[in-house]
């Protein structure tokens, strides 16, 4: 498995793999390929940062420009979806989420339930979040946290290549509206990458590195800072097991937990605003099923409080960083009742 | 034209008409005793539109519909018995009674669900009609949606993609002049809701919603140029609704006889009769036969709505997702 691609490329060759395999299979957003009734060249962009770039002209007719009016495609996605397609519609950035939001959250997470399950919705929605592009307060957000809160819908949060390619295969073939929350920092992330097409299950977290001292629950960026923590942690003595949850709904608790019974220790690394969190969400179920296991308080890295701002200077500051993460690994470890 | 409608189909438009009729006045009558949970809203008065529309359709063609939509699942050939069990909350319904009366949804009869959302149906239809375009059908798409709906986003957003995309969409506006409490002529910024069309690219149409005929006619026109590769149309229906925004609501914000006075000179069941009869075309028998069996009808689906069982804890769980 000598060959390695990048996130962006990996995320490309899914598409294109499922396309070809499934007729059905259709891409749709603002500018997936860019210069629709344009004078000039089309597949001018291939989506915003190229990441659907070469579909266009592969599978005629199947990649569609729509127009900035995300209720109005996403819904229609959505509604396809209930009528045979199996849309993969583009989102483009997750914080857009607020002007259609009501298509995803009332309608396709709820029909199947509310139909008494007679309806299925094979949609996937792929959205670009996190911070560190410089791209401030509404083109930064993560909000995979919104998602997870509502029942119906999966939320699946790729941190490499491999996991990317095989957890997008996934999400297509998948019966139900999923949410494929790609970090826009690691677009450009280098990973081995098999060249024939694979899936990667939903709610199985990867244990990213055994370690018997300290668990690490993390997911998407954070799982890379997360881990060069733990490498730094390592040379001080202090064996980190890293859990990249993968798949924020549904959620693997049983290598959480079992990680927690071995380590007694637990640090919580997410890059989103700290309430109603996944890290809260993630230090509740722990305290609640593993509590005797636990040797000292759970801590939570985050981002503070605030929206992301847009000086280098201060975004640095804001997006949880690897001494950040060692300073709570250091806590846990030296805790003392 | 009246006289381009066969016998059958005329007793078949009288019968959808006066099913949703008795369903709907029905209901308002058992809502009142409290038996029936939750929020219900009827669709009496407006039958003429759900019929003249759904009656140019197949199963294959979708709809969408409103919070306000039992009479376009009937139309569209949803089963009354296990509607009104729906309506009842029993596992027997539509929808196992989760969805209760603003979700019934059949998708193998082309309903794609009443909607909670006003408005929330717009964007939902273009996908439905995308994909019969896609795999180049001549199905339509109808998107039913109220005169509070036809000041959404979504609904503007959905035409104007309709358009672009060149779909076959029939936006459909009920126009039954409230949303809500709220009149449309507060509401609604221009004259017609048909104005806007002409902002979307697409045929704006007004039609008497009480005449069935006349909906007839006009939804006709537009679903044959939708089905030819002709685009999408809004049809604006302006019609009345006889029981208030929903059960319970004592409409005191109507004029003192509104509602009485719509329902004497322009009943779209008693003017469907009264033609019908005039012209010959059926009988006052033909009309009372259909009146006879469709009470039976909607008396067994109460009988068997009220004994049918609930729900359990079993089902509580269960259809969250496809595969968990």
């Amino acid at each position: 498995m000598a060959r390695k691609i990048t996130y962006q490329q990996a995320i490309n060759e899914a598409l294109s793999q499922e396309m070809t395999r499934d007729p059905s299979v259709i891409v749709m957003g603002e500018d997936n390929h860019g210069g629709e009734g344009s004078p000039g060249e089309q597949d001018a962009w291939g989506g915003v940062l190229g990441v659907t770039k070469g579909l266009y002209h592969k599978f005629p007719g199947r990649v569609i420009d729509t127009p900035i009016s995300e209720s109005a495609f996403i819904g229609a996605a959505i509604g396809a979806a209930t009528n045979g397609l199996r849309p993969v519609a583009e989102l483009m950035f997750v914080d857009f989420m607020g002007v259609c939001f009501d298509q995803i959250f009332n309608q396709a997470a709820k029909f199947r339930y509310m139909f008494g399950g007679k309806a299925e919705t094979p949609v996937v929605i792929r959205t670009m979040y996190g911070a560190g592009f410089r791209a401030a307060a509404q083109h930064s957000q993560c909000l995979y946290s919104l998602f997870t809160h509502i029942p119906g819908l999966k939320v699946v949060m790729p941190a490499t290549p491999y996991d990317a390619k095989g957890m997008l295969i996934q999400a297509i073939r998948d019966n139900d509206p999923v949410i494929f929350c790609e970090h826009k920092m690691l677009y450009t992330l280098e990973g081995e990458v098999p060249e024939e097409s694979y899936t990667v299950p939903f709610g199985e977290a990867n244990v990213v590195r055994e370690g018997d001292d300290v668990t690490v629950v993390t997911l998407g960026r954070m799982v890379h800072f997360s881990d060069q923590a733990a490498q730094a942690m390592q040379k001080k003595g202090v064996h980190v097991e890293v859990i990249d949850l993968r798949t924020t709904s549904p959620l693997d608790e049983a290598t959480i937990l079992e990680s927690v019974a071995r380590t007694g220790r637990l640090v919580v690394v997410d890059e989103s605003n700290p309430r109603c969190s996944i890290a809260g969400d993630i230090a509740g179920i722990v305290a609640q099923k593993a509590f005797g296991d636990l040797k000292a308080p759970i801590e939570q890295v985050t981002a503070p409080h605030a929206p992301v701002p847009f000086s280098g200077a201060l975004e640095d500051l804001y997006i949880p960083s690897v001494a950040s993460i060692e300073g709570a690994i250091s806590r846990v470890v030296e805790y003392r009742k | 034209m009246a006289t381009e409608l066969t016998k059958e189909r005329l007793l078949e438009a009288y019968r959808t008409m006066r099913t949703i009729r008795e369903f709907e006045d029905r209901i308002h009558a058992d809502f009142s005793t409290g038996e029936i949970p939750g929020f219900v809203h009827l669709y009496a008065g407006e039958e003429a539109s759900a019929t003249g529309i759904i009656m140019h359709l197949s199963k294959a063609d979708y709809i969408a519909s409103t919070h306000r939509g039992h009479g376009h699942c009937i139309a569209k050939g949803v089963d009354v018995m296990s509607m009104m069990a729906e309506i009842w909350g029993k596992v027997t319904g539509t929808c196992r009674g989760k969805g209760g009366s603003m979700h019934i949804a059949d998708l193998e009869q082309g309903m794609m669900g009443a909607n909670g959302i006003v408005g929330g149906g717009g964007p939902l239809i273009c996908g439905a009609a995308l994909a019969m375009k896609m795999r180049k059908t001549d199905n339509v798409a109808i998107c039913f949606f109220g005169d509070g709906a036809s000041n959404q986003g979504t609904i503007f957003e959905a035409m104007n993609l309709a358009t672009v995309w060149n779909l076959p969409v029939i936006f459909v506006a009920e126009n039954n002049g409230y949303a809500e409490a709220t009149s449309s002529s507060y509401s609604v910024a221009c004259d017609n809701i048909a104005d806007r069309a002409s902002a979307f690219g697409m045929p704006g149409v007004i039609v008497d919603g009480f005449d069935f005929f006349a909906v007839h006619e006009a939804a006709g026109e537009a679903i044959a140029r939708a089905r030819k590769g002709g685009g999408p149309t809004l049809l604006e229906v302006k019609l009345s609704r006889y029981y208030g925004h929903f059960e319970g609501d004592q409409q005191k914000y109507r004029a003192p006889n509104e509602v009485a006075n719509i329902k004497a000179a322009k009943d779209c069941l008693t003017s469907f009769a009264k033609r019908v009869t005039a012209s010959g075309q059926l009988s006052q028998s033909d009309l009372a036969r259909i009146d006879s069996e469709v009470g039976a009808l909607i008396d067994e689906s109460v009988r068997r709505a009220k004994s049918d069982p609930q729900p359990t804890a079993e089902d509580l769980l269960t259809d969250v997702y496809v595969s968990y």
